[in-house]
C-alpha cells in the first residue's frame, strides 16, 4: 500500500495522499451523528444495559438491596411515588428507598424492583436469541453464498439420513436398531475414507457411480430449508413449542433464536454471491488460504453491516415477543418477574391500578423503540448509497 | 409461463410435504404426551387412557401416526382430540368470525397507508414526514397487547361502550340499528390493533418506493417539460411505485389464518388465533397440527400468487 502510494506520487507529482482523510469509523460517526433520532435510541440503549446490569447485581443474591419477590400484603396497590406505612411493616420490610417509586401490585411487592428484574430478562433474551439466530444465520447463509455451487451427491444424503435416524432411535430407546443404523453409517463413511484415494484413479464400480451422483446444491438445499422455515407462522410456533417444553427462560431463548435466522441467512448469502466474485477473495484462495479462513476473516467483515442492521432490529422483536408469550402466560415462571408478566397481572386492576399496565409497557415500549431507531440508524449509515450523497 | 408454473407448483409441494414433517415431528418429539394433560382427574383411568390412545392411534409407531393424521385431514374426517367434533368444521365456524377482522384490518392497512407513505415522500424531510416517521417507529414498537388496553381505557372511559367480545351480552331483542351498531364498536378496537402494524410498516414500504421512483430520470424528464406537479407525482411516479404493491396482495394471504393470538384473546374475540391458543393449551394436537398445514399452504399459495401477478403486471419480466 505504501510503496503503491509513493510510486503513484512519484509519476503524476500530486501533492496531495491518496488515502481517503477519513477512516470509515469516522465517516460513519458522521452520518450516524446527524441523525438525531438514532443518537437517541442508541443512548437510551446504553441507559437500559446500565439498568438492566445493575437490576442483575441489586435483585439478585440471597439478601437483595431490592426484593422484587417480597410480599407484603398490607400494602398492596399502592401508587407510584406513595410512602409506607411503617406501623404495619417489619422493618425487613420497609423498600429500600424508603418509598414506592412505581407503586406495588396486587401482592404489594416493589414495583420498580420488579422492573429491574425484568430488565435483564428482556436484556439477555434480546441478545442470546439474536445471538443463535446470527450465529445459526452467517452459518447458513456463509455456506449457501460460498460453497453454494458445491453438490451434495447421494450417498451424502443416505449417510446423514442414517445417522440422524439412528440417533433419533437411540434417543427414543429402540437402542439395537438406532445403533446398528449408526454402525452402518460409520462403516460406511470409515469406508468411503479407506477407498478415496484408490477410488480417484480407478472407474467407479457401478452402484458406487450411482451413489456418486450429484442429487441437489449446497444453496438450493439450504435455501429451501429457509423456505420451509418461513412456511411456519412464527408467533403460533414458538408459542406451540414454549408450551410444550418446560417453562424456563433459555427455552425460549431458545426458540426464538431457532425461528428467527432465516432473514439473516438469506442476507448473508446475497452478500456472499457478490463478495465471492471480487479480487481480494481470489487473492486469498489463491495464497491458499482455507476456506473457512476466507469466510471468517476475509468475507465476513465485508458482509456483516446488514446483519448488523438486522440483528439489532431482530433484538426490538425478540424482546417483545418475549413480552407477548409472558403476557399470555407462557414464558419465564413465577416468581421470576418479566415486564410482560407484571403487565399481564395488572391487567386485572386495569382501572383501579392503571400505572401496572402503563409503567411496563410505556418502558417496553421505549426499550423496543429505541433498538428500532437504532438500528435503522445504523441501516442508513452504513447504506453506502447515502454515504456517496454525503 | 407454463412451464415456471408447473415447476414451481411441484417445488411447493415438496415444501409443503416437508412443513408437514417438521411439523409433526416438533409437536410428537416434545415430551408429555397428550395422555397426561390431566393426570389428576379421576375419570382418567389407565384402562381409560388405554382407549383414548389406541382410538387416536397413538399407541402405533411415529410414521403410522404420521400417515393417519394426513389421510384423515384430507379425506376431511380429523376430529378434535377435545370434543371429538370435525376440525375442518371447528376452524371454518373460527375463520367466520376472524374474517370481519381481517378485512377490517387490511382495508385500514391498505387505505391509511398510501396516502401517508406517498405524502411523506413528496414533502421529504418537511414536518409531516418527520412525524409520520416517528409515529410509524412508535406503532412498530409499541407492544400490541400493551396498546390494546391503553385504547380500551381510552375508548371505555370516554364513550362508555362495552368493547369485549364480539357482542353485548344478553343484547337480546334490541332495535336492528342498535345491534349493528354494538357490532362494530366491538370490531373497531380489534381491527385497529390488527390493521396498526401493517400501517407502519406499509407506509414506510409505500415512502422508500415512491423516493426511488421520484429519483428516476423519466421524472426529471416530466419535469422540465413543465407538467403540473400533481401529474408528475400522480400519473408519473405512483404508477411505477404501484408495481411490488400488487405482489404483495398475494402477501397477504397467510394473514387470514394467522389471525391475532394475542388481540384475539384480550378481547375474547371467537377467532382463529384464539382458537389456536386454546388448542395449545388443551395439547388438541389435531388442531394444532391442522391450522400449521392449512397456514403453510396459505403462505405457499401467496407467494405463488404473487409470483404470477408479477409476471402479469411487469412486462420486463419474461420467463
Amino acid at each position: 500500500m505504501n510503496l503503491n502510494e509513493t510510486t503513484v506520487t512519484k509519476d503524476f507529482h500530486l501533492e496531495e495522499p491518496l488515502a481517503p482523510k477519513q477512516t470509515r469509523l469516522e465517516e460513519f460517526w458522521l452520518l450516524f451523528g446527524q441523525n438525531r433520532l438514532a443518537i437517541m435510541g442508541l443512548l437510551i440503549f446504553i441507559l437500559f444495559f446500565c439498568c438492566a446490569i445493575a437490576g442483575l447485581f441489586l435483585t439478585s443474591g440471597s439478601k437483595p438491596i431490592f426484593d422484587p419477590s417480597l410480599i407484603r400484603l398490607e400494602e398492596k396497590l399502592r401508587p407510584p411515588f406513595s410512602k409506607p406505612n411503617l406501623d404495619l411493616l417489619e422493618p425487613n420490610q420497609v423498600p429500600t428507598l424508603n418509598f414506592y417509586l412505581m407503586g406495588t401490585d396486587d401482592l404489594g411487592r416493589d414495583v420498580f424492583a420488579r422492573m429491574l428484574q425484568g430488565a435483564w430478562v428482556s436484556l439477555t433474551v434480546g441478545f442470546v436469541a439474536v445471538g443463535i439466530s446470527v450465529l445459526i444465520g452467517i452459518f447458513m447463509g456463509g455456506i449457501a453464498g460460498y460453497f453454494g455451487q458445491h453438490y451434495i451427491k447421494i450417498d451424502h444424503i443416505l449417510w446423514t439420513l442414517f445417522l440422524v435416524s439412528g440417533t433419533g432411535l437411540v434417543l427414543l430407546d429402540v437402542t439395537l436398531s438406532g445403533a446398528a443404523l449408526l454402525l452402518l453409517c460409520l462403516a460406511y463413511i470409515v469406508y468411503v475414507v479407506l477407498t478415496r484415494h484408490r477410488s480417484r484413479k480407478k472407474a467407479h464400480s457401478s452402484w458406487r457411480a450411482m451413489l456418486h451422483t450429484n442429487a441437489v446444491s449446497v444453496d438450493t438445499l439450504i435455501m429451501r430449508i429457509v423456505d420451509i422455515m418461513l412456511c411456519f407462522p412464527s408467533f403460533f410456533l414458538i408459542l406451540t413449542v414454549v408450551a410444550i417444553l418446560p417453562a424456563s427462560i433459555y427455552n425460549i431463548m431458545i426458540v426464538i433464536g431457532l425461528t428467527s435466522w432465516m432473514g439473516t441467512t438469506r442476507f448473508v448469502r446475497a452478500e456472499f454471491l457478490s463478495l465471492r466474485e471480487q479480487d481480494f477473495v481470489a487473492a486469498a484462495k489463491a495464497l491458499g488460504i482455507g476456506n473457512f479462513r476466507i469466510i471468517f476473516r476475509h468475507m465476513m467483515p465485508n458482509a456483516v453491516a446488514p446483519v448488523l442492521v438486522s440483528a439489532t432490529i431482530g433484538i426490538a422483536s425478540a424482546i417483545l415477543t418475549e413480552a407477548g408469550l409472558s403476557f399470555l402466560g407462557f414464558g419465564v415462571p413465577p416468581p421470576n418477574a418479566t415486564w410482560g408478566n407484571i403487565l399481564s397481572g395488572g391487567k386485572n386492576f386495569i382501572f383501579d391500578a392503571p400505572w401496572l399496565t402503563f409503567i411496563p409497557g410505556i418502558t417496553i415500549l421505549i426499550v423496543v423503540l429505541s433498538f428500532n431507531l437504532f438500528g435503522e440508524g445504523l441501516r442508513d449509515a452504513l447504506n453506502p448509497k447515502l454515504r456517496e450523497r454525503h | 409461463m407454463l412451464s415456471f408454473i408447473g415447476r414451481s407448483f411441484v417445488q411447493k409441494i415438496i415444501t409443503l410435504f416437508f412443513v408437514s414433517i417438521v411439523s409433526f415431528l416438533i409437536i410428537h418429539l416434545a415430551p408429555g404426551k397428550p395422555s397426561q394433560v390431566d393426570p389428576m382427574n379421576p375419570k382418567f383411568t389407565p384402562e381409560v387412557v388405554e382407549r383414548f390412545r389406541k382410538e387416536f392411534h397413538l399407541d402405533k409407531p411415529l410414521y403410522v401416526q404420521y400417515v393417519y393424521f394426513y389421510q384423515d385431514l384430507f379425506t376431511g374426517k380429523t376430529v378434535s382430540w377435545k370434543d371429538n367434533q370435525s376440525v375442518l368444521k371447528k376452524i371454518w365456524e373460527r375463520f367466520l368470525n376472524s374474517l370481519p377482522l381481517f378485512i377490517v384490518g387490511t382495508l385500514l392497512t391498505w387505505t391509511l397507508s398510501f396516502p401517508v407513505g406517498i405524502r411523506s415522500a413528496i414533502f421529504r424531510k418537511g414536518i409531516f414526514d418527520r412525524t409520520a416517521t416517528f409515529l410509524s417507529y412508535l406503532l412498530i414498537s409499541i407492544p400490541g397487547f400493551f396498546f390494546a388496553y391503553v385504547l380500551i381505557i381510552f375508548v371505555v372511559t370516554r364513550f362508555h361502550v362495552p368493547v369485549i367480545g364480539m357482542v353485548t351480552f344478553g343484547i337480546g331483542d334490541a332495535s336492528i340499528p342498535y345491534i349493528l351498531m354494538d357490532r362494530i364498536w366491538h370490531m373497531l378496537l380489534p381491527s385497529v390493533l390488527v390493521a396498526t402494524g401493517g400501517i407502519a410498516v406499509l407506509s414506510r414500504y409505500v415512502r422508500s418506493q415512491m423516493l426511488e421512483v421520484e429519483g428516476q430520470d423519466y421524472i426529471r424528464t416530466a419535469r422540465a417539460k413543465g407538467l403540473p406537479p400533481e401529474q408528475v407525482h400522480y400519473k408519473h411516479a405512483l404508477r411505477n411505485a404501484l408495481l411490488p404493491f400488487v405482489t404483495m396482495f398475494g402477501l397477504i394471504l397467510p394473514g387470514l389464518i394467522g389471525g391475532s393470538v394475542i388481540i384475539e384473546s384480550i378481547f375474547s374475540w371467537p377467532g382463529m388465533g384464539r382458537m389456536a391458543y386454546e388448542a395449545i393449551l388443551a395439547r388438541d394436537y389435531p388442531i394444532i397440527l391442522t391450522v400449521n398445514f392449512v397456514s403453510a399452504v396459505l403462505v405457499l399459495a401467496g407467494t405463488f400468487i404473487s409470483d404470477l401477478l408479477y409476471l402479469i403486471v411487469d412486462p420486463r419480466i419474461r420467463l
